[in-house]
């Protein structure tokens, strides 16, 4: 089937990565393992503390957590409900183990993430040269990058952590800029005619009225995150996504479904608490009706 | 050349687009704005610009929507860089200002209200109007003490603590204005400032501007593009159009002596009645008397054709008298009446009435009514005949037969009675 108008480019890409995967395996690697094992080290403590707690002190935090950020007594008890019942379905430990690694990608989502939108919105040219990046973090299937990042960081929780950061970052950049951006332009004027500097202007206008929208963007990192949470069990991440996993392989329907349930119950979870905390950081806008 | 002007703006061109550099010579070489963007896609914010604002002036803008005016005010506080030109304040070239040295500049110099007021949505009011201070590193308390006077002088207490969303549309003006001036600049600058309110409201606005001017004598330069709030507020007004200035001048001079068809064509439809004050449409008095010789003054008004004298005495307006009156006092031999006695004091106007406050007493008189100043002194004379001629406004085909007496006539005039008292 060989044809003459297909010259073979894809051999040397492939080559060409390979030997780039190699030489950053082969002359960085210290590297890697450094930067892998300062990770490793926050999220393995945050995996301890989660999951040597008292699963009652852990329960009473969700609905702390929960009642903090919505002021709802029946959405509080809802919560602490689903949590109990994660319990209930015999993966607490995995959901520990779940929540630690989410915590820690989302949490560095946002360290990456929330700058990145700034400088979007800032610079047109930025953004030009960003979009397309973003686009293909979010379209590239995950096992493409996962083969390098396995072999650079070596299988376990860390490529399972910037797996999912690759992921699920993109959402948070994209509504960081367009809630930057889509901050009156009056106000930010007004700002630098009672001159303020760019940073006042950026922490007191700018992204606290942005919030509802950069609020909205950590929801849905989080909610991808979770996604990712079965594909980063593939590599050696363990929790809720190894249920599931395990599942499939043993070909245990049930098992499946127990440790999809509670992805869902996870995911219902974070998403309204975060969804609560935007809302009541908008109030202002809706005192006035 | 006394005092510095406190902003003076040099010949300022404004091209906004990326190719502003290269659209400049075609500017100066007199290319016209369509022209232009049709040319080069630059569009012509400000063509050649100058203008100076004196301290304590309220000094307004005034143009159609797309004339250049925000884009003009924001030069001021360099919101916005010109293309070629230059701006002063307070004798300072604003253009020479590093990046630290502007922030500074706009903290203390010059503060501005907006249009569509420009509130921090998620602060309450104090914080709003103590946002300048905070900026500036001003002590929470204090920042706050300060913040609250001010809330109290644009009659706001009791919503210190409301956010702007609960708020009417007046009432957050007043948080802009406050806002302003709680900084104490020197320069306040207003784009549009009154005009998303309502006309009740927006009436209410100016009186309370024009009140808290003549305590606080700032500079202000007011943007508005509706002429009766610029002769309402103005003690200068420039007309802008299509980025170029028209005319500048007091609002009597604007209404009185259009200099182009564009400002005759907007004066028309003013209320002169309420705008026009007495002092800029008043006559000399023809006939002042000030002895008491009876018989002096009959000969001198039966010389001079005049039917009334108005007497004056120790620079103090007395009254009027007729002819009719002096020749029947000189005839009674017996009388031992003063001139003094004889005169009528009858009705008088002020120097800073409004021609429709003015009207009445006018109508009502059969005499040119006597025009006072505070003092009471003899400024002028105002006539129904000068009056109805003044209200009636110039109309394009009969130009000159109802032009308005000249003011640059009276002012002359006013200086030789000056010189002769
Ligand atoms: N940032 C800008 N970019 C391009 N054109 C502008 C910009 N700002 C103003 N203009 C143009 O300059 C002209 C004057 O605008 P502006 O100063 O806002 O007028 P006004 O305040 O009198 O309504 C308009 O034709 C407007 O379209
Ligand atoms: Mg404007």
């Amino acid at each position: 089937m060989d044809s003459d108008i297909f010259p073979n480019i894809g051999k040397p890409i492939k080559n060409a990565t390979n030997e780039f995967v190699d030489y950053l395996v082969i002359n960085f690697g210290d590297g890697f393992e450094a930067f892998s094992n300062s990770l490793l080290f926050f999220l393995v403590k945050l995996e301890r503390l989660l999951r040597s707690a008292d699963p009652l002190i852990i329960l009473l935090c969700v609905g702390l957590l929960t009642f903090a950020a919505s002021r709802r007594l029946t959405l509080t008890a809802g919560m602490v409900g689903a949590m109990w019942f994660i319990g209930a379905l015999g993966l607490w430990q995995q959901a520990m183990q779940t929540i630690a690694i989410m915590l820690v990608a989302v949490a560095i989502s946002i360290i990456i993430g929330i700058p990145l939108g700034i400088s979007a919105a800032r610079s047109e040219r930025f953004r030009a040269l960003l979009s397309p990046v973003l686009d293909l973090m979010q379209t590239i299937p995950s096992f493409v990058y996962l083969i390098p990042a396995a072999m650079l960081f070596g299988l376990g929780k860390v490529p399972a952590i910037l797996a999912t950061v690759i992921y699920a970052a993109p959402p948070l950049i994209r509504l960081t800029d367009l809630g930057i951006r889509m901050v009156d332009g009056e106000v930010v004027e007004a700002s630098r005619a009672f001159g303020a500097t760019r940073w006042q202007i950026l922490k007191g206008v700018q992204i606290p009225l942005a919030m509802p929208s950069i609020m909205q963007g950590i929801n849905q990192t989080m909610m991808m995150a979770l996604a990712m949470v079965v594909i980063a069990s593939m590599i050696g991440a363990r929790g809720v996504g190894e249920t599931v996993l395990l599942g499939l392989q043993r070909n245990d329907s049930g098992q499946g479904l127990v440790g999809g349930i509670a992805i869902v119950i996870l995911a219902i979870l974070f998403d309204r608490i975060t969804q609560s905390a935007g809302q009541r950081m908008q109030a202002y806008r809706n005192i006035g009706g | 050349m006394g005092t510095m002007a406190k902003i003076e703006v040099k010949n300022i061109t404004k091209i906004f687009g990326s190719n502003a550099a290269q659209a400049l010579p075609k500017v100066e070489a007199g290319m016209g704005k369509e022209e232009l963007l049709a040319e080069t896609g630059a569009i012509l914010g400000l063509k050649d610009v100058s203008l100076t604002i004196e301290e304590g002036e309220i000094f307004v803008i005034m143009g159609l929507s797309g004339s250049g005016k925000s884009t003009l005010i924001r030069h001021f506080n360099r919101l916005i860089d010109p293309t070629a030109g230059q701006i002063l304040v307070d004798g300072n070239d604003v253009m020479k200002l590093s990046n630290k040295e502007l922030e500074q500049f706009r903290r203390q110099k010059m503060s501005m209200v907006f249009q569509r007021f420009g509130l921090l949505p998620h602060r309450t009011v104090i914080q709003n109007v103590a946002y300048g201070l905070e900026i500036q590193g001003v002590a929470k308390t204090e920042r706050e003490t300060t913040a609250m006077e001010w809330i109290e002088a644009v009659g706001l207490n009791g919503f210190e603590n409301k956010y702007p969303s609960q708020l009417s549309g007046g009432m957050q003006q007043r948080v802009g204005l406050a806002r302003a001036l709680a900084n104490n600049p020197d320069i306040l600058l207003m784009d549009e400032a009154f005009s998303a309110l309502d006309p009740l409201i927006r009436s209410q606005m100016q009186d309370q501007l024009v009140e808290l001017q003549e305590k606080l004598h700032k500079t202000i330069v007011f943007i508005t593009h509706d002429l009766d709030e610029a002769l309402r507020i103005g003690d200068k007004i420039a007309i802008l159009k299509d980025g170029v200035i028209s005319q500048v001048g007091t609002p009597a001079e604007i209404l009185l002596e259009p200099e182009d068809d564009y400002v005759r064509a907007f004066v028309r439809d003013v209320n002169r009645a309420r705008v026009l004050t007495v002092d800029t449409v008043m006559q000399p008095p023809a006939m002042r008397i000030t002895h008491d010789n009876i018989e002096r003054a009959l000969s001198e008004m039966v010389r001079r054709g005049e039917e009334y004298g108005y007497v004056i005495h120790n620079k103090e307006y007395r009254g009027y008298v007729t002819q009719e009156v002096l020749e029947e006092a000189v005839e009674d031999k017996s009388s031992s009446a003063t001139i003094y006695d004889l005169a009528v004091e009858g009705n008088s106007v002020t120097l800073e009435d409004t021609l429709e406050e003015a009207l009445p007493v006018t109508l009502e008189a059969d005499h040119p009514v006597p025009v006072l100043d505070e003092s009471g002194a003899l400024k002028g004379i105002l006539s129904q005949e000068e009056v109805g001629q003044i209200l009636v406004p110039p109309s394009e085909d009969d130009e000159a037969e109802s032009k308005p007496v000249s003011l640059k006539v009276i002012d002359k005039e006013e200086e030789t009675l000056k010189a002769a008292s």
